[in-house]
């Protein structure tokens, strides 16, 4: 077993069920992923598709689904040639009631050795975990620039 | 906020942000290691950084490891900086640090 690239925690003002709801949802993923929208029936084992502008970006499958506490699911990019040869990664988001709020971990591991997908996934996560926690804090999500949006 | 700004002025604390961000995923040993603070005083500044979200922690196996959370990093860059600023602040970063590598 080798130890995650990647550990990112952020504490959100919400229920663990409207965070679920805001990892999960097609639409409302899109209104904070930077455009990027998740379609999935989150079912363990069901293909799960991050779709932007109509283009699939990365492709994945649902390994673990347990409402509202815990979803992980494998990573593929596909978006690029040579990220699209790369063996998954996995991602998992941990979901805790801390005080008033979620507490939400999001892991990521199991990048192949030199994977070029994981220095792009490295910006990515700190911008789509910031817009989230704003979307559901204050109703408005985070603005972008395309270019740098992961 | 208040917690990030007070983690983030010491500057022992902000070195051991740097060798997080050099190689995620540390022990308290592998941190200690080479460090001319005491066991105690990393451990210390390691709980002061976690409570201010800007570290974060995982179990593996029997080790506790940890990562480097720049999250409530970004929301900082978020509220001040403008998303067309982006661009001109990357340029100002580059330059700077071209011209002030030609100095070494």
């Amino acid at each position: 077993m080798s130890k995650p690239e990647f550990v990112y925690t952020t504490f959100i003002k919400t229920t663990p069920e409207k965070l679920w709801h805001a990892l999960t949802d097609r639409a409302f993923t899109e209104s904070y992923w930077f455009g990027c929208s998740l379609t999935s029936d989150w079912k363990v084992g069901s293909p799960m598709q991050m779709t932007r502008d109509g283009r699939v970006m990365n492709e994945c499958v649902i390994l673990e689904s347990d409402p509202p506490r815990r979803l992980c699911y494998s990573w593929l990019t596909v978006f690029d040639e040579v990220m699209k040869k790369e063996q998954p990664s996995r991602v998992t988001f941990v979901l805790e009631p801390s005080q008033g709020a979620v507490k939400l971990t999001v892991t990521h591991e199991d990048f192949a050795e030199g994977s070029a997908t994981l220095p792009s996934i490295s910006t990515g996560w700190p911008l789509v975990l910031s817009s989230l926690k704003s979307i559901l804090e204050t109703g408005e999500p985070l603005a972008f620039e395309k270019t740098v949006a992961a | 906020m208040d917690e990030v700004f007070k983690a983030l002025a010491d500057a022992s604390r902000r070195s051991l942000l740097d060798r997080l961000h050099a190689r995620n995923g540390q022990t308290l040993n592998e941190l200690c290691d080479g460090l001319a603070m005491s066991r105690q005083a990393v451990t210390k500044h390691l709980a002061i950084l976690e409570a201010a979200n800007l570290v974060a922690t995982h179990k593996h196996g029997r080790e506790k490891l940890h990562y480097l959370n720049p999250v409530p990093i970004h929301e900082i860059g978020e509220r001040w900086i403008r998303k067309f600023e982006h661009g001109k602040l990357a340029a100002l970063s580059t330059l700077k640090r071209q011209l002030e590598k030609r100095d070494e």
